[in-house]
């Protein structure tokens, strides 16, 4: 089980350490440096991995020190939890350090950051550590039949279209087949969709159905499970993915985490990144083409396309000149954007136009 | 009677008392506050003045006295060698009586229009004559004087003069009641008298104010000023009238040997050529030199190569001192810092000798928010008035002290911060802007020695900070090896099921420093300091630790007491701690204690400073000292 080699894995990080405060050398680890400058696209999978820069923490610094700390007393905790068959979220992880003494974490985001930090290290999962995030995947609604093994232990046949209410069936913070397998699929294409409203048009206007499309709605930045969903659907069921966002510089980062892998998660890359997923849109030439109502772009959004420009994930003609247009024009568009010319123009004549432009519909 | 009759009449009413009224504003009293703080300030000028020439330490009592509505009475007693019987009346009762006129030295009285003043100011505003008391050392009584100035022929009136009992073995009182306001803050009684006691470590002043609240400036050296000697003027700092009137008043009967013999730097030889230039005979009458060939003279004084001035004439303050006297007075701020002082090389501004000191304080309670103090001193007197017309704000504010950092807009203009900067320029003759010599003139040669001085306080500073940051950092690092690193230590222990491994090691190489530090406890009436010192290197270290407690006195310590510090010697095994201690009583609001180190490479110390290399040495040799500037780095 892959649990005990994680816990054998942090074992001997606890052995090195003891071992170099033994040599009366200062305990030190080392992972890869998690930072845009430091990830490269691996041929082999396809995606964006962290490349060679290693960063070393050190207890000579107090970072260096408490991490190291840290780890040894999270390594008795994961140790307890196999043993109780327990798993807990991230949050709870954060409250049982209370009673760690120095060890304690002072924020949550210390607690998040530790767990990623062990992920690198030891190239294991955060839930091979039995340590869960709380937020909850997002929604699936089509023509997709899975089995789910609930919390008693019994598998569960759900149809996402005709077993589950508007709001879709919910996927799980674990996804893997152990968890959740896919029995049966009548679908051409799978869309992931950004915004809850405009999930909640393509549903009412049936578009599912007359598309032959299963929706997933990402909820803004998606999940590591949402991500996941969308790579096993892509991998085991060869559906294409496509993904629909915003038009602004914020929603080409969310196409960007799943299609090439997230600059934080670079380390499970493979593991999460769909990178056969195309863009539809909102472009910046969309905003042209669709004559769309548009925002001017702020302060922070001209430095997110400035710093796009130069995030190697995005060094494609088709990004670079989509960047450039949208820095030129000034302008972003939201996807209801396009309800300017009516509730069905994005069912029968956007999405249809543009899914047959990335042949994905004919 | 005609009209020229009746001007006669009326010219001779002129009298000092029109000339005062008229001229109050450049005399000081302009305004009620300011009268007071001036008649104070000439008063304790000149009781430091006679006790230095006298050599005796001054002990100077000053009260202030609320006699009725913006009516005060002003006290100024001290223990200089008093004045002789008949010398009482002309020094208070005649104005511009007094022996320094030509006398060319650094001394306080250069400064006023004298005590004379005050006690007229005193009869014109409250209509009350003064009262003094002088006794010498060599007569059984002292002498009561009543007096008064009789405004008309400028003379003194004796109202009432009677021998008494004092219990003073000598010295000089001092009673005017006059019109005045009392305040205390900023240009008053007690910033003038604090300020003097900064500047003048060896006097002891005690101040009792309206409301009978003692401050006393204690002395912090027994040690005076060596005696300042005359200088003849240089010819390249004398002004025209002046140079007549010499010459109108010599003795010499040539005007060679009166150049030789009343101006320093003149040989013979320069004055024979200084005559040729300006076309008069060598041997022509000093007395008979018309205007224009007294100009003559003078500029022919420029063309020739002259020696500068001599300059052992000056006394400055010295380093030590100013560093103490800023200690004594401002030690209840608790500054977190005083700059070693500097005492600039004298140097010369046309003809005349100067030298300029200076000195800084930062941190402690010194507000943050608001721009820099400035105390600025003439001849070991505070300056009150005029500050932004002065050549030292000027100096200060062309400095940018942004680079040591202090906040300073655009890298100009007074400072903001929590310091204060102290400046004394002391000069033969210090040039004031005015005659109410309330600020030094603009002289480019006392602007650039200013300057140079604030620098190299200014790299002090940031030294200090960058320490200071670099103590933050290992505090941080204190904390790893004492807690977090015992901690890894048991953890990684307890999970590999193994005995805690030993940490010295690797303690040694995160901190490899010793490490002083101490902390402060409040013991009933007593404060207990304990020192505690950390060896965090790979060897046995062997240094002298002295402590040196702004304030309080020593009760009880391990250490040897030596003057106003302790000293330890102290042996300390690699990773280990020793304490020391230190008992202090009368020492309530301590802030903190400096610590120095000798005989160990200080780099490697953390919390003391290397020891001062003027440490214990005697006033006598101030003066030697170099100027520390960057070879601390």
């Amino acid at each position: 089980m892959s649990s005990d080699e994680a816990l054998k894995k942090l074992y001997e990080i606890a052995e090195d350490i003891y071992e170099q405060l033994n040599r009366g050398e200062i305990p030190r680890m080392h992972l890869a440096a998690r930072h845009k400058g430091n990830i490269v696209f691996n041929n082999k999978l396809g995606v964006w991995k962290y490349g060679e820069n290693m960063i070393t923490r050190s207890a000579k610094k107090l970072d260096g020190g408490y991490m190291i700390l840290r780890t040894l007393y999270i390594m008795e905790f994961i140790k307890e939890m196999i043993k109780t068959k327990k798993s807990s979220t991230l949050r709870e992880m954060y409250y049982i350090s209370e009673g760690w003494g120095l060890a304690k974490f002072h924020s949550q985001d210390e607690s998040n950051k530790l767990a990623e930090d062990l992920e690198v290290i030891t190239g294991y999962l955060r839930e091979d550590f039995k340590l869960r995030p709380e937020e909850d995947g997002a929604s699936v609604i089509g023509n997709i039949t899975v089995e789910e093994i609930n919390r008693k232990g019994k598998p569960m046949r759900i149809n996402c279209r005709d077993d589950v209410g508007d709001s879709g069936y919910l996927i799980p913070y674990y996804v893997e087949k152990d968890k959740l397998k896919f029995k049966d699929v009548d679908a051409d294409f799978v869309i992931g969709i950004e915004t809850g409203g405009m999930f909640d048009r393509l549903v009412e206007n049936g578009f599912d159905e007359k598309a032959r499309a299963i929706l997933v709605h990402i909820k803004g930045q998606p999940a590591r499970s949402t991500r996941r969903l969308l790579k096993r659907m892509n991998e085991e069921l060869g559906l294409p993915v496509v993904i629909f966002t915003d038009g602004d510089p914020w929603s080409f980062r969310i196409y960007a985490s799943i299609a090439y892998g997230a600059i934080k998660t670079a380390h499970i890359s493979e593991y999460l990144a769909t990178p056969t997923a195309e863009f539809v849109g909102i472009t910046a030439s969309d905003i042209l083409n669709y004559d769309l109502p548009t925002d001017k772009l702020n302060d922070r959004d001209i430095a997110a396309l400035q710093a796009e420009l130069n995030d190697p994930r995005f060094n494609t003609p088709f990004w670079h000149g989509e960047i450039t247009l949208m820095l030129q024009i000034k302008k972003k568009a939201e996807q209801q954007a396009l309800a300017k010319y009516g509730l069905d123009y994005v069912t029968d004549t956007y999405l249809p136009e543009k899914l047959t432009e990335l042949g994905v519909m004919k | 009677m005609g009209i020229a009759h009746e001007m006669a009449k009326k010219q001779r009413e002129i009298s000092v008392a029109e000339f005062f009224q008229k001229n109050k504003h450049i005399l000081g009293f302009d305004s009620l506050t300011k009268s007071l703080v001036v008649s104070v300030k000439e008063a304790v000028d000149n009781s430091l003045d006679a006790c230095e020439e006298a050599r005796i330490l001054p002990d100077i009592f000053v009260q202030i006295e609320q006699v009725g509505k913006d009516e005060y009475k002003m006290i100024v007693e001290d223990n200089g060698p008093g004045i002789v019987r008949k010398n009482i009346p002309l020094v208070f009762g005649k104005l511009l009586y007094g022996s320094r006129f030509h006398a060319l030295r650094q001394s306080r009285g250069q400064q006023g229009i004298g005590i004379s003043a005050v006690v007229l100011y005193g009869q014109l505003s409250s209509g009350k004559p003064a009262k003094i008391i002088s006794k010498i050392k060599e007569e059984e009584v002292g002498y009561e004087v009543l007096l008064t100035i009789n405004t008309k022929k400028n003379e003194p009136k004796v109202i009432k003069e009677e021998p008494i009992i004092w219990e003073k073995e000598q010295g000089t009182r001092v009673e005017v009641v006059m019109k005045a306001r009392y305040n205390r803050g900023k240009q008053s009684v007690f910033e003038y008298l604090q300020q003097t006691a900064i500047v003048n470590p060896h006097a002891q002043i005690t101040f009792v104010e309206p409301d009978d609240k003692k401050t006393v400036f204690k002395r912090v050296t027994d040690e005076l000023p060596p005696p300042v000697k005359e200088i003849k003027p240089h010819p390249h700092g004398i002004e025209l009238g002046e140079f007549i009137n010499m010459a109108r008043a010599t003795k010499a009967y040539r005007l060679t040997s009166f150049l030789t013999s009343e101006f320093s730097r003149v040989s013979p030889r320069i004055a024979e050529k200084v005559c040729k230039i300006a076309y008069l005979y060598g041997d022509m009458r000093p007395q008979d030199m018309s205007l224009s060939e007294a100009r003559r003279v003078l500029e022919a004084f420029t063309k020739v190569k002259l020696m500068a001035p001599p300059t052992d004439c000056l006394s400055p303050i010295g380093e030590t001192l100013i560093k103490k006297g800023l200690k004594n007075v401002l030690g209840s701020l608790r500054p977190g810092f005083y700059a070693q002082p500097i005492t600039r090389e004298p140097k010369v501004y046309s003809g005349n000798p100067f030298i300029v000191e200076a000195g800084i304080v930062y941190g402690g309670e010194l507000p943050k928010d608001q721009p820099v103090r400035i105390l600025r001193f003439a001849n070991r007197v505070p300056l009150l008035y005029q500050q932004g017309a002065d050549v030292i704000t000027k100096a200060i504010s062309s400095v940018d002290w942004r680079r040591y950092g202090l906040e300073q807009r655009g890298g100009q203009g007074i400072p903001v911060g929590p310091a204060i900067i102290i400046v004394h320029v002391a000069s033969t003759r210090v040039p004031f802007t005015s005659e109410a010599k309330e600020a030094i003139a603009d002289v480019p040669e006392i602007r650039e020695e200013i300057e140079l001085a604030l620098k190299s306080l200014g790299r002090q500073l940031k030294m200090y900070r960058v320490k200071k940051e670099r103590k933050k950092k290992l505090s941080e690092k204190f904390f790893i090896v004492n807690q977090l690193l015992p901690e890894i230590a048991r953890k990684s222990a307890e999970i590999v099921e193994k005995p805690v491994p030993k940490l010295e090691p690797v303690i040694t190489k995160i901190m490899n420093v010793i490490w002083i530090d101490e902390k402060i406890e409040k013991d009933g009436k007593m404060i207990k300091i304990t020192v505690r010192i950390a060896n965090f290197t790979e060897k046995k270290e062997k240094f002298d630790l002295y402590g040196d407690c702004p304030i309080g006195e020593i009760v009880d310590t391990d250490g040897e007491i030596q003057d106003d510090y302790v000293k330890w010697h102290v042996e300390i095994e690699p990773v280990s701690y020793q304490y020391k201690k230190i008992v202090l009583k009368n020492a309530s609001g301590y802030g903190e204690t400096n610590y120095y180190v000798d005989g160990i490479n200080p780099s490697k110390v953390i919390g003391a400073e290397p020891l001062p290399g003027d440490w214990g040495i005697k006033m006598d040799f101030v003066e030697e000292i170099e100027e520390v500037e960057e070879d601390e780095q």
